[in-house]
């Protein structure tokens, strides 16, 4: 087991969890160094969730030792959680409360929460801020439980899928705000699928596979290197059936054809004008419209593809 | 005070309020929407002054036979328990168990507000809301010529403050476990379902003594003891020493259930 991380956010180290036979988190370790984006990266049933709520003392660990800002989620909560907030992945509302009415009370449990008007405007809840939990959109109960979250003004937040159902204007007021929030001194640990997501916030990510950490570095670390070069084919509508191997065939031996899903495909070879121009007639005579075609760049799906053999979303 | 952190909107500045005014907000909100549910309301106050009103012009009708009461005056306390029992026991349970399926519970779990602060807020909600149903119900029952026992104006007054809490104790207990193990909507009919046997034949409404043969089980259960002890405190300014000991038991059962199978989530 590592050694444990002077002052770091978060500090789990060796954790295991399990329900009943299936182990959930299989002997994971990693550290959020205080002030930082982190996020974790993973499919659905990596452990994120677990692994989150066993920080903010939820779970018991049944191997292993985290730590938060220094304190056991279990021994210390009493300490431990004036200090965080919590973005839950759904729910935390009673069905009949308005959103401000929820804001407010739980405002209400600090000794100094932030304005619940200020918040409720820059998370653009001001329309529905007399309207019950039950009838919000997905979003907006997203945008409301981010803001319980921050209200308390916490040290360290963790959000869970803070983007699941969003809009795409409604995602890029949450990046912002949490881009504020961390230039405010507030360490941000978050949860997403979203590979954009990570790669626009985080300073570091952890991308973790069946319970297990496969990889952690920044977003820089992680899509260096790797394979000679990588080529992303993106349409506007899916594939015919069999495209990977008919390109594959096109392309010839010395590149790797993937299929990412139905509308995205990624090529692993050499990066010359050949290539591209094969590529290119390959679409031409399949019928296919490129929407993008980028060329060098390995992203964190393709990273995660290589780490294992999987697709990360969906 | 703020001089070595930086002064930005979200600058940390960590720290749960007093505890004294967790458990106030707490109280507050759960009393507020218990009152703002509609269900809440036929049950807490339309159900309890049907049956006073009906039980009263029914008992007339009739010539249910009371002994040397008049009717009012043994349905009126009757209602008061009945009253009690709908939200110590159906509404607490029927509001827990939707506060575990939608995460409030786990929620709340992660503000500073302690589990026992959030149990104390709880208590504090229901005890506001049977204080404000029993004391419209009581002014119904005045309406209709109820005419408690004067002998004893303080007596009558401590035993029924007695019994509401020692009914409510044990009926919030027994309804906190069965949110506890059940699922919401399992809960729901079933906290629903306990209510209406129990106002139908629970010795509740009316005295276990009018039961027959089935009175001496009847008195027995929380129903039959509450209702017996708000009759004795109103109707002999007395305290039903057998009936408080019966609801006391229930509350230990309850508590002891509760605390050994309740999960916050």
């Amino acid at each position: 087991m590592p050694e444990p991380v002077v002052d770091a956010a978060v500090d789990v180290r060796g954790l295991v969890m399990r329900y009943g036979e299936k182990v959930a988190v299989d002997g994971l370790s990693l550290t959020v160094a205080r002030g930082s984006v982190t996020a974790v990266l993973g499919p659905n049933g990596a452990g994120k969730t677990t692994t989150l709520e066993t920080c903010e003392g939820y779970r018991r660990p049944h191997a292993g030792e985290v730590r938060v800002l220094g304190l056991d989620p279990q021994r210390d909560r009493a300490a431990l959680l004036p200090r965080i907030g919590v973005m839950l992945q759904s729910g935390g509302a009673w069905s009949g409360v308005r959103a401000t009415e929820m804001l407010d009370h739980v405002a209400r449990m600090h000794a100094h929460p932030l304005d619940t008007g200020m918040l409720v405007e820059r998370l653009g809840l001001g329309d529905c801020g007399r309207t019950p939990y039950r009838r919000l959109s997905g979003g907006q109960q997203q945008r409301l439980g981010l803001a319980m979250a921050l209200v308390g003004r916490p040290e360290l937040v963790f959000v869970d899928e803070p983007t699941a159902g969003m809009d795409p204007q409604a995602r890029r007021t949450t990046w912002e705000l949490l881009e504020e929030v961390r230039a405010d001194g507030v360490t941000v640990v978050l949860t997403t699928h979203h590979m954009d997501e990570a790669e626009r916030l985080a300073d570091a990510i952890h991308i973790i596979d069946r319970g297990r950490l496969i990889a952690s570095g920044t977003p820089a670390e992680l899509t260096r290197g790797g394979r000679a070069a990588t080529i992303r084919l993106v349409v506007t509508r899916p594939f015919p059936d069999g495209a990977p191997e008919s390109l594959q065939q096109a392309l010839g031996p010395g590149t790797e054809v993937r299929a990412l899903d139905a509308v995205s495909m990624v090529i692993h070879g050499p990066a010359d004008s050949m290539t591209l121009g094969r590529v290119s007639r390959w679409c031409e005579e399949h019928d296919v419209l490129p929407e993008s075609l980028t060329l060098g760049q390995r992203n964190l799906e393709d990273v995660f593809l290589e780490l294992t053999g999987r697709a990360l979303s969906r | 005070m703020t001089s070595s952190t930086s002064t930005g909107t979200f600058s940390p500045r960590p720290g749960g309020a007093p505890l004294g005014r967790q458990v106030a907000a707490q109280a507050r909100m759960e009393a507020r929407l218990m009152l703002r549910n509609g269900e809440q309301l036929l049950l807490a106050l339309v159900i309890p002054v049907i049956v006073l009103v009906g039980g009263v012009v029914a008992a007339g009708r009739l010539r249910l036979d009371l002994g040397a009461d008049r009717a009012v005056d043994v349905l009126a306390p009757g209602v008061l328990a009945l009253a009690v029992m709908s939200t110590a026991f159906t509404s607490i349970a029927i509001a827990t168990g939707f506060e575990r399926r939608y995460g409030v519970i786990k929620r709340l779990g992660s503000s500073p507000l302690p589990r026992h602060g959030l149990l104390l807020g709880k208590v504090l909600a229901l005890l506001n809301v049977v204080a404000l149903q029993l004391a419209v119900l009581v002014v119904v029952a005045l309406l209709l010529g109820w005419r408690p026992s004067t002998e004893d104006p303080v007596a009558s007054v401590a035993a029924t403050v007695l019994a509401v809490a020692a009914g409510t104790w044990a009926f919030a207990s027994l309804g906190l476990f069965v949110a506890g193990v059940l699922r919401a909507e399992a809960t729901l009919a079933l906290a629903n379902l306990v209510y209406l046997l129990l106002m139908a034949g629970g010795g509740v409404v009316l005295p276990p003594s009018t039961y027959g043969a089935a009175g001496r089980l009847v008195e027995w259960l929380p129903s039959g003891a509450l209702g017996d002890a708000m009759r004795a405190a109103s109707l002999e300014a007395a305290v039903d020493g057998r009936a408080l000991l019966v609801l006391l038991g229930w509350g230990v059962v309850g508590t002891v259930l509760t605390a050994r199978t309740f999960s916050w989530e």
